[in-house]
């Protein structure tokens, strides 16, 4: 057991490594496809990647309820962490949660479990985190909406294969929807609900 | 020969210099200190604290004294200062049953258990100037007596204990509280937020608002159940502790307005509440909101909604006396861009207008 | 006493948290208005607290800011909320619309066309489009759930029956990605077409109606309008009297009492670049000089 002392730690600097590591996610979002770095870092616990420790440290407290996927959940030091440096409720029922994190994307569950929003609030709904295995090499793929100037095109390894078939739900629930944030390490890549994905060359 | 005029900057730090100054006023003048102000216009400071949802005197006195008087700029001055305070949590409700009570008076029973207490109040003075003020003046010691040991039940639990008012309803245990200053206010609204909006709103909006209910807009017959004033603990419950531990005490009004209902084929008649609570010694506020929150309460209740008071939508957007003078007076700021594109639209609908209209006046002419 | 300290940018981190979310959500859904918790700020209700709060929000001490009213650096509050910032947050501040990264406005875009590493926050007073339409929330909500927007067709077409033109000439209607109808903040029309596939991002703040919205960078944005009534940019028919520019939004200036104008660009920093370059128009007081002495309010 790990106590509260023995944490790793959160950022060095709250203030403006929070809003670095915001402004990093926010381009992400604001350009979808594009790899965007977090650049300050903060203590992470084992499972959970750099780049995700950074988010969570910047988005989550005691407002966002957020739901960990069944790998992260068996780490007591994960757990431990969010709630000792963000405050934010873990909870069970994941379509209530502001935000998902995901380590192992073989075990998503369907996209519409989450929180989806309504077509008066479509922003009430969850915000996906996923850790992926690379977001410079694998497949290729073509991104098309706003925030992209034509076409995006991004390379990356990501579990399940076939998330971007799955975000096609995205396509006929607008304006709900769910949004999502791959990270790789120190890299992230955001793929808003506007966005549309297809294979490269398909 | 035109250069655009510069200088905007300096413009502001002269303007902000004359305004330290006319605050100041004629500096033969002793100075008004904070305890002047907290002490001999304490409900001024009442006010300011309630609108500007922070307990704080010494704060709230210099609040007045930086706004020169002018109240509202002075709430402004408290919410804002307010708004990047951390939040630790909500105390527990307070229990207003057990208050230190220093004025209560009940309109519906000549006498209550616990009795009628004046206590320092305007009503019944005359309102004719004082000269003696004016003066410097020494009031008389005040009568005192033995505080009283009997309790002073709310006359609301009086009359719910025989079932003639509709039960206080009960929050549901574990629930939170909602707070419009930390979440988006969206409609339709709970009462819990419909009761902060009130607390926080401008007195007079809320007096004339109450005040429309008794004319005949949304009329809903109160009677001042009970209106009382005095100091309640607060308490805050500690998580590591496991116990509430007391954080001091503070003065509040409330207000309970007792209305009438006529019930339902599924309900006996009872009365209804309507309820009022602000910081200090606030009775025009506190009744005035009872009215209104009663009025608000109108769908609730099965009532035809007709009235600008009973109006949830209306009521709540326009009750913040911050909000509003924000956006009055910001009518203030250049707004020559949009002015330019409204006139170049209008000379050009007057040309057409001209030209529309041309032959019609020049066959008159040459009739 | 309780002696105020404030925070970097001012705002405490929980509500930056809080508006961040926000501004992620609005960029989501490109003109949806996402409603937040918004602060009262130190400075009043309607002068700008919702732009105030997104700046707050993104602000980092590598960003320079640039802060505009009626498309001037100099007019009092653009320089009231430029020190507010220099003041809280201690960044640059730059006037050079290129050489801004975060541009604060009110009721302008500026002339010179924005760049990827940019972002503009308009500060709104009205988010709603629909609002002079139809006054109630609840009801204005619905027609955006079910992009309902029949109303403002009708206001529009109105217009035209009456006068011959849609007689809307600031924040003029737009739609966002072919869903939402937003309101550009009170911008001449004439500005409307630069929202349009812009390469920088958008960001709408409105602190006394609590309400974020964006439009992303390279986001279709469409003026409304009818196939045979099309949206026409109003623009005064003259060349900008100190800079000769010919395609730049114009400020009336009343020279006299006896119905002496001129009309100079509104986007001071373009007007003064370009005169720098060496263009001049009509009246212009060549060398330019900086009149910086006097009371007077600029």
């Amino acid at each position: 057991m790990t106590t509260i002392a023995e944490l790793p730690p959160g950022f060095v600097d709250k203030v403006l490594s929070a809003q670095s590591t915001f402004r990093s996610v926010m381009d992400a979002m604001a350009r979808p496809g594009s790899v965007q770095r977090i650049v300050p870092m903060a203590g992470t616990p084992a499972a959970m990647m750099r780049g995700t420790a950074a988010i969570a440290l910047t988005l989550f407290d005691h407002d966002t309820p957020i739901w960990l996927d069944a790998q992260l959940t068996e780490s007591s030091d994960v757990v431990k962490w969010l709630k000792f440096h963000t405050g934010a409720p873990v909870v069970q029922d994941c379509s209530i949660a502001s935000f998902a994190l995901i380590s192992d994307g073989a075990t998503l569950p369907a996209l519409k479990r989450f929180a989806l929003g309504s077509n008066e609030y479509p922003d009430r709904s969850t915000t996906l985190i996923v850790q992926v295995d690379s977001l410079a090499a694998g497949r290729g793929f073509e991104l098309r909406g706003p925030g992209i100037d034509g076409v995006a095109t991004l390379q990356a390894a990501i579990r399940p294969a076939d998330l971007f078939e799955r975000l096609r739900v995205n396509e006929a629930l607008f304006p709900r929807g769910i949004d999502v944030v791959l990270v790789a390490d120190d890299a992230v890549v955001a793929i808003p609900r506007t966005a549309r994905v297809a294979n490269k060359g398909s | 020969m035109y250069v655009a005029v510069k200088g905007g900057e300096r413009a502001i730090e002269n303007a902000h210099r004359l305004l330290a100054n006319a605050r100041r006023g004629d500096q033969n003048v002793a100075e008004v200190t904070l305890d002047q102000i907290s002490e001999q216009l304490g409900l001024a400071v009442d006010r300011v604290m309630s609108e500007g949802s922070l307990y704080d005197r010494e704060l709230a006195a210099l609040a007045i004294k930086q706004a020169r008087g002018d109240l509202i700029e002075a709430i402004f001055l408290v919410r804002a200062f307010r708004a990047t305070l951390p939040r630790f949590g909500a105390s527990e409700p307070v229990d207003t049953g057990a208050m230190r009570v220093q004025r209560r008076v009940s309109s519906t029973f000549k006498d209550i258990p616990g009795g009628q207490i004046l206590g320092p109040t305007f009503d019944y003075t005359h309102r004719l100037l004082d000269p003696a003020l004016a003066e410097g003046f020494m009031p008389e010691v005040p009568a005192t007596a033995e505080a009283a040991t009997a309790p002073t039940p709310r006359v609301t639990d009086i009359l719910g204990r025989a079932g003639l008012i509709e039960s206080s309803p009960r929050s549901e245990d574990g629930a939170s509280v909602g707070d419009l200053t930390r979440e988006p206010l969206n409609f339709p609204a709970a009462r819990d937020l419909r009761l902060q909006n009130l607390a926080r709103g401008d007195e007079g909006f809320l007096l004339a608002m109450g005040y429309s209910t008794q004319r005949g807009y949304g009329r809903n017959h109160p009677f001042a159940g009970e209106i009382r004033f005095g100091e309640v603990e607060v308490e805050f419950f500690a998580e590591d502790a496991g116990f509430a531990v007391p954080l001091g005490s503070i003065e509040l009004t409330e207000c309970q307005m007792v209305n009438q209902f006529k019930g339902s084929a599924t309900e006996a008649p009872c009365f209804t509440r309507g309820y009022g609570l602000a910081f200090g010694q606030s009775e025009r506020k506190t009744m005035s909101m009872a009215l209104v929150d009663r009025a608000l309460r109108a769908r609730e209740l099965g009532e035809e909604a007709t009235a600008p008071a009973q109006d949830e939508e209306f009521v709540m957007s326009h009750s913040d006396n911050v909000q509003a003078t924000g956006f009055v007076e910001h009518l203030k700021l250049p707004h020559y861009v949009d002015f330019q594109s409204e006139l170049g639209l209008l000379r050009k609908l007057r040309q057409e207008f001209a030209k529309a209209n041309a032959p019609h006046t020049m066959k008159e002419a040459a009739e | 006493m309780n002696a105020p300290a404030y925070n970097f940018a001012y705002l405490d981190e929980q509500t930056k948290r809080m508006i961040r979310r926000a501004i992620l959500k609005a960029i989501a859904i490109p003109g949806y208005q996402v409603p937040f918790a918004s602060r009262e700020m130190p400075m009043p209700y309607g002068w700008g607290t919702g732009g105030v709060q997104v700046t707050a929000a993104i602000l980092g001490p590598d960003d320079v800011l640039k802060v505009i009213d009626q498309g001037s650096d100099d007019t009092t509050n653009a320089i009231s909320i430029r020190k507010f910032f220099a003041k809280t947050a201690g960044v640059a501040t730059t006037t050079a619309t290129e050489d801004a990264t975060v541009i604060q406005t009110r009721h302008r875009i500026p002339e010179t066309a924005l760049s990827e590493n940019q972002v503009l926050v308009y500060q709104v007073p009205i988010p709603e489009p629909l609002r002079f339409l139809e006054p109630r929330e609840t009801e204005t909500r619905r027609m955006h759930a079910l992009a309902e927007y029949g109303l403002m067709h009708v206001k529009l077409y109105e217009d035209i029956a009456r006068f011959g033109h849609i007689a809307t000439a600031y924040a003029y209607p737009v739609k966002v990605n072919a869903r939402y109808v937003m309101d550009p903040s009170p911008t001449p029309k004439f500005d409307n077409p630069k929202m349009d596939n812009c390469p920088a991002l958008q960001l709408f703040g409105a602190g006394r109606e609590k309400r974020i919205y964006a439009i992303p960078p390279y986001t279709k944005v469409v003026s409304l309008d009818f196939e045979d009534h099309p949206f026409e940019p109003y623009r005064f028919n003259a060349p900008c009297a100190l800079c000769g520019a010919e395609n730049s939004y114009l400020d009336e200036i009343v020279t006299d009492d006896k119905g002496g104008r001129m009309f100079v660009c509104s986007d001071t920093d373009y007007c003064e670049g370009r005169q720098a370059a060496g263009h001049h128009g009509s009246l212009s007081a060549a060398p330019y000089k900086e009149k910086a002495q006097g009371g007077s309010n600029g």
